[in-house]
């Protein structure tokens, strides 16, 4: 790996500050996606700044009935809490289908949420990948593209989106909370990863030097009825083909609450407001179901490699419904 | 380079290290505790799992210097002087292992798990989110071992030794 110079910041004032001041730093909190970036030679910064020792490693409850996650709760502590059980399974698991234990031990709750890619044309340095380096062009577009986006694509870039928690986070309307020098900001979810268009090395709405500081989950009256569901090769430790966030609140066989995401077939963690839309109002039916997963995908573009996805997505979608209609939550 | 203070398996070590060096190239080429094996080196295979203050950790995506003071666990502390650690001879008794390469990571991962299982940590394939006392199935098993590839195949008999050590330990 390349050599880098390391500091371990006591403090967010610190940290913010050793990262604005050097252009070539970067913050470092689990190390499960950065380190492995490092040592390929995908991420190459001169500074190393260590913000694991920075005390925001708690899920407190909030006086609104909300959870605010501090960035530096490892995966696997997110998962276990009692707070995101009970009221928001969904992201529970979420969470449990990413990864291994081992990585959720380690894996940061702002690591996650800015973890890069695995497309591997990113990964592989002799390919041509306008993500690693802007302007190279997209093997992925002409090349092995099973695992890639069908939603929010561009002819830039195809990479999927690899995070599970975060398919949770946007089911949620979660918000991200961000420190720099220049104060302190809440940027939603919804906007906070970007689609590629033109420029896919910009992944997110974050400036280089602004630290992740904590998620807020704001109270849902829906949530607590929720589930993920994660398609993927294996049974295991893979990343989805398509994965589904769902929260369904049902009255008199009619939806009368609805949140939905969808993972492994976007360029960004993707709230599915089509689907919801068609959703809300119509009667609580397998029908209505696959009819709003249609919607959904309507403008899903697939190449040969993933066009499967697009009739495996409007399938997990309804059924994820169909099993928190039927069951209810895991919680 | 930075001084880094690990304490591994009990003792206390002070190295000179440059800061890229990981846990587990300080482990096994500074302090000669090559039972910790290097796989994937990518955080993919498990084999350099080891345990950090009782918590499982792939020792490969871990820079040393981030787990100065925690309290490192090794295949070396865990098996002791003896006749080894009960679960490594379950290991053995139900064929866990053929090439042995990945033993080490599943015996460390397989320790972590059941602290985590005792602890009321679900999984993937838990049903009820909330549910008190719960079982600890081969299928609870297989996905909470999931971060540990073994090539040769033994998962048969990984599975066996650990719900055997499992079921031992809950005698006691």
């Amino acid at each position: 790996m390349r050599p880098f110079a390391y500091l371990s910041a006591p403090d967010v004032a610190t940290a913010v500050r050793a990262v604005a001041d050097d252009p070539g730093a970067k913050f470092l909190g689990g190390g499960t996606n950065l380190v492995d970036l490092m040592r390929t030679g995908i991420e190459r910064p001169d500074t190393v700044v260590d913000i694991t020792s920075l005390p925001l490693a708690e899920v407190e409850e909030r006086p609104d009935g909300g959870v605010r996650i501090g960035a530096l709760v490892r995966n696997g502590r997110l998962a276990a809490h009692p707070l995101i059980r009970a009221r928001y399974p969904v992201l529970s698991q979420a969470v449990l289908a990413g990864a291994s234990a081992q990585l959720r031990n380690m894996a940061t709750v702002g690591g996650n949420l800015l973890q890069r890619t695995r497309c591997p044309y990113f990964y592989d340095r002799t390919a041509a990948c306008n993500k690693r380096e802007p302007g190279s062009g997209c093997d992925a577009i002409g090349g092995f593209n099973r695992s890639h986006a069908v939603l929010g694509v561009s002819g830039s870039c195809i990479a999927a989106h690899p995070s599970d928690m975060c398919v949770a986070l946007a089911a949620l309307d979660a918000v991200v909370e961000v420190e720099s020098v220049r104060g302190v900001r809440r940027v939603p979810l919804a906007s906070f990863h970007r689609p590629p268009g033109d420029t896919p090395h910009v992944e997110t709405d974050l400036s280089p030097d602004e630290l992740v500081t904590a998620v807020e989950l704001p109270p849902s009256p829906i949530a607590a009825n929720s589930r993920y569901r994660k398609v993927r090769d294996r049974a295991s430790y893979a990343f989805a083909l398509v994965s589904v966030a769902a929260a369904l609140e049902v009255r008199d066989g009619a939806v009368t609450g609805v949140a939905l995401a969808l993972g492994g077939v976007a360029t960004t963690p993707w709230r599915a407001r089509e689907a919801e839309r068609a959703l809300l109002g119509a009667p609580a039916t397998e029908e209505s179901f696959r009819r709003a997963a249609e919607a959904e995908l309507a403008p899903a573009t697939g190449l040969p490699g993933n066009t499967f996805k697009i009739e495996l997505a409007r399938r997990a979608v309804t059924a994820t419904l169909r099993r928190l209609l039927t069951e209810g939550s895991p919680a | 380079m930075v001084e880094v203070r690990l304490r591994v398996n009990g003792a206390e070590a002070s190295l000179d290290l440059p800061p890229q060096v990981s846990l587990l190239d300080a482990l096994r080429e500074r302090l000669g505790l090559t039972g910790t094996k290097k796989g994937c080196d990518q955080g993919a295979c498990g084999a350099c799992t080891v345990l950090a203050d009782g918590e499982r950790i792939n020792s490969c995506l871990a820079l040393a210097v981030q787990y100065a003071g925690r309290e490192i666990t090794t295949i070396e502390g865990i098996a002791g002087d003896g006749p080894g650690h009960p679960l490594q001879r379950a290991f053995v008794r139900n064929d866990g292992l053929q090439c042995g390469y990945c033993t080490s990571g599943q015996i460390c991962s397989a320790l972590g798990m059941l602290a985590e299982h005792g602890a009321g940590m679900p999984s993937a394939v838990t049903e009820h989110l909330c549910a008190d006392g719960l079982e600890l199935s081969d299928e609870e098993i297989r996905e909470r071992m999931s971060g540990n590839l073994c090539r040769c195949g033994a998962y048969n008999g990984i599975v066996d030794a650990i719900r055997e050590f499992a079921a031992a330990e809950a005698e006691r």
